[in-house]
């Protein structure tokens, strides 16, 4: 699943920050964020709306720039390479994956939807299409549901599935890096549990960041975690160290334990 | 006395209120009236004058007989040559404020501008024409030189409601295109312009209503009184069904009472026509929504 | 640090066709959009050019402003008096007002706050094939209907008359204030008017004392739009206003408005003549007016459109 020629070792740093902060017209929203994320990780960030989450994903796969009003300072280097540096900025998107909060089925068919990446990235053939396709939807636990209507529109799905075809649109971008953002804040509890076993799978061949709101489910899903409060990162670790109380600020456990949020 | 007995103040302020609504739904019925009967008015008196010949053939005995085909004509040419003009530059405008445009002074310039290339009037959009296309262009008075006139007076309808239809895709779906490093344009050409484009065509018909019914900017830059041929080339100058009908209601002497009325009523018929069309379009727009 | 892994990337980010398509296509469009300015500043710069030597030598500001008599085409002396070109404008445009606004404003109100579902939707339909009635065809209601109209029931001898023009140009100008305004009370959010009916006001109240007061810039800016085209129409003007140069001493006076002026005789001048540059100023004095009167109205809907 991996574009490049030799295999990643499995201590290989994947996303690099340092010292990243991010404000919108001046106004802080993340300062002074340091960590990393290894290849074959599933990566948590915990903390509650408005902490610089969602803005540490668009940092990463440089959203700023589209995003009027957004700038960063800091450092991002993705595969060891600064991403300020890039000089075709859709060809470092396209090795990331993204899936939003709220589930967007582009207003094509679920064929097109999952098609469009490779698509654009010059892929012709209704062959190799319909491979792609396939696979991704089955990894991310759709096919059998829409087998026999890929050509119904996708935005027309309901959130939970919408919320998987988003999974398998990410996917066909054959990425590196998957983040997810609060994926399950429109997903019925069901779906959450499949996309979480989705998640477990892809750990094997890609690293995930998983923002979520719901601290159980990093607890049971990432394998570090970083809480984020009021625009800092108040700590990051191992996350069975985050849980068991084994933090270096009393604010986490707090947290995580349900005091505030 | 409970809190929700009618008090002599509530019921006061109820019948203001009712008062008050009606005299605003009579306003607004005095508003429209007008529309009704003028074209009532148009269809009893102006029917009778039309029939296949006044479509067909050319005026005849100065303008007193015959129809009003080169002037039905020069319209055609005169709107799709505008078009040709004004709809690719003002989709272009409106992809690049909807799609690109950052917020800063620029764009408050630009959409300025486009208020104002719509609030000008239109006899200096003729002076305009006659002196940056007629004039300085070489183009003489000539169905090119009234094309661009009218293409750039009209531009603002098609940026404006070509702004709108790209501006009613949600954001979200740019977004997740975006962040499967699809460029900008790849965006707009795969998921903006497919969902826009009905909304688009909505707009290019109320365009062609609003270049059909233009008089003052062609007056001076390509339309003529009368002209026994029709034109040859874009270069040539032409009637028009709006100068038509200004030039026999006012300017020639003996001409039955019916023939402007038909004339009006073909101009209008062709403008409500269009505009007609072009609500009937947005209408089963909005009930055929994909998200 | 796998430097092996770096390179590969450094070899990805190579910039393509499709970036290279992209850039090209945000140039076109950025020039699609700054039209617009070229087209506006080049308005100004030709209708300057050509009315240059006229604004530069035979035109007297005194003159053109203060005295009524406009003879282009006299023998012994030509003037350029526009005093009573602009009074006959003014008085048109002051006529429609009187119509437009209150009508238009309570419209606007009706079908903004009153009117639901399928009546108001028919009722923004019709408001709009109103606007789409083309200016010849309204002059030559004005002309025929109306001018018959005015003779029969006020027995005057002629119905071409700033009356007439005032009428036709305030249901022309109508449309356009009704859209804008009811945009504007439109524009007032929600919950203001759920708080005041929350506090027991009835509708009207709400109307008179939350959404007017709210909606007040834009109402403004509808007036203006509204001001700015009644101003600038021609073609109508030219055939109900009785076209006729007179300080107006009631609405039944006959009178002459700028726009028609050009219009009715641009068509016999000269290319270069005093007479013809006369009327290209003419035209800078309309496009500066206008201008100002939709910058003025940009400015004051800003303030709610601003969000």
């Amino acid at each position: 699943m991996n574009n490049l020629s030799t295999p990643l070792s499995n201590d290989h740093v994947m996303l690099a920050v340092n010292d990243l902060s991010i404000s919108y017209n001046g106004k802080v929203a993340l300062r002074n964020v340091t960590l990393d994320v290894k290849s074959n990780e599933i990566f948590g960030i915990i903390g509650p709306s408005g902490s610089g989450k969602t803005s540490f994903l668009k940092a990463v796969n440089r959203m700023d720039e589209l995003t009027s009003g957004m700038s960063t300072s800091g450092e991002i280097r993705f595969h060891g390479y600064d991403t300020s540096k890039w000089r075709n900025l859709y060809s470092l998107r396209k090795r990331i994956g993204v899936v939003f909060p709220l589930p967007t089925g582009l207003p094509l068919s679920i064929y097109e939807n999952v098609a469009f990446s490779p698509r654009i990235s010059g892929v012709r053939h209704k062959v190799d299409l319909d491979e792609i396709v396939e696979k991704c939807l089955r990894r991310a636990a759709l096919w059998n549901e829409v087998k026999d209507r890929l050509s119904s529109l996708g935005s027309l799905l309901s959130g939970g599935q919408q919320q998987r075809l988003t999974i398998a649109r990410a996917l066909s971008q054959d990425p590196d890096l998957l983040m997810l953002d609060e994926f399950s804040i429109a997903v019925d509890p069901v779906t959450t549990m499949r996309i979480e076993d989705v998640l477990k799978e892809l750990k094997n061949e890609l690293s995930i960041i998983l923002v979520t709101n719901l601290v159980q489910q990093a607890e049971r899903l990432a394998d570090r975690t970083a809480f984020f409060l009021n625009g800092e990162m108040v700590e990051v670790g191992k996350t069975e160290d985050i849980f068991e109380g084994k933090t270096s600020d009393s604010r986490t456990t707090a947290y995580v334990e349900g005091r505030f949020g | 006395m409970t809190m929700f007995a009618k008090t002599e103040h509530n019921v006061r302020c109820y019948a203001t209120e009712k008062r008050w609504k009606a005299l605003f739904l009579l306003m607004t019925a005095l508003l429209i009236l007008p529309v009704l009967v003028i074209l009532t008015l148009l269809i009893v008196r102006g029917g009778p004058a039309i029939s296949w010949e006044f479509l067909t053939a050319f005026p005849i005995k100065g303008m007193t007989e015959g129809g009003v085909f080169p002037a039905l004509l020069g319209t055609i040419f005169l709107v799709s040559l505008a078009l040709v003009f004004s709809v690719p530059l003002g989709i272009a405008a409106a992809i690049y404020l909807s799609e690109y445009a950052p917020d800063n002074v620029l764009t408050r310039i630009i959409n300025l501008a486009i208020i104002n290339l719509a609030g000008v009037p239109s006899i200096v959009h003729a002076l305009f024409g006659l002196g940056a296309f007629v004039l300085f262009a070489g183009f003489g008075t000539s169905i090119l030189a009234a094309s661009l006139t009218l293409a750039i007076m009209t531009l603002p309808v098609v940026i404006i409601a070509t702004k709108e239809s790209l501006q009613s895709v949600p954001h979200a779906f740019r977004e997740a295109c975006w962040s499967m490093g699809a460029t900008r344009w790849q965006t707009i050409r795969r998921i903006v312009l497919p969902n826009a484009v009905s909304g688009i065509l909505t707009g290019v018909i109320l365009e062609v209503s609003r270049t059909a019914g233009e008089t003052a900017p062609i007056m001076f830059t390509g339309a003529a009184f009368f002209l026994p041929f029709l034109p040859e080339s874009v270069y040539d100058q032409t009637m028009a069904l709006s100068l038509h009908l200004f030039v026999v209601a006012t300017q020639v002497p003996n001409v039955p009472e019916d023939l402007p009325y038909g004339v009006a009523l073909l101009l209008i018929g062709l403008v409500l026509t269009m505009n007609a069309l072009s609500i009937g379009f947005r209408i089963r727009l909005r009930n055929k929504k994909k998200w | 640090m796998s430097s092996k892994a770096q390179k590969a990337m450094a070899h990805m980010d190579r910039r393509d066709l499709s970036w290279y398509v992209d850039r090209a296509v945000q140039i076109l469009m950025f020039v699609g959009g700054i039209s617009a300015i070229v087209f506006i500043i080049g308005i100004f710069v030709f209708i300057s050019k050509e009315g240059f030597s006229f604004t530069f030598g035979r035109f007297d500001i005194v003159e053109f402003f203060t005295s009524m008599n406009w003879r282009p085409t006299s023998e012994s002396r030509e003037t350029y008096g526009a005093f009573a070109l602009i009074v006959g404008t003014a008085s048109i445009t002051g006529m429609a007002m009187l119509i437009a606004i209150p009508f238009s404003l309570g419209a606007a109100i009706y079908i903004g706050e009153f009117a639901t579902g399928k009546t108001r939707e028919s009722l923004k339909v019709l408001v709009e094939l109103l606007a789409a009635i083309p200016s010849v065809v309204w002059g030559f209601i004005g002309l025929t209907i109306m001018n018959g109209l005015i003779i029969q029931l006020f027995n005057v001898p002629i119905g071409l008359n700033v009356l007439n023009a005032g009428v036709i140009l305030g249901l022309m100008a109508a449309p356009i204030m009704t859209t804008i305004a009811e945009d504007a009370l439109k524009a007032v959010p929600d919950r203001y008017r759920e708080a005041a009916e929350a506090m027991g006001a009835t509708k009207w109240q709400v109307i008179v004392k939350v959404v007017i007061p709210a909606s007040k810039n834009g109402l403004v800016s509808a007036v203006l739009l509204g001001i700015g085209r009644a101003f600038g129409e021609t073609m109508a003007v030219l055939m109900a206003s009785g076209h006729s140069i007179n300080i107006p001493g009631s609405v039944f006076d006959s009178v002459r408005a700028l726009t028609a002026t050009i219009a009715a005789e641009l068509g016999e001048t000269a290319v270069g003549s005093d007479h013809y540059g006369a009327l290209f100023t003419l035209g800078i004095f309309l496009f500066l007016i206008t201008f100002i009167i939709n910058l003025t109205a940009d400015v004051m809907v800003r303030g709610i459109r601003n969000k």
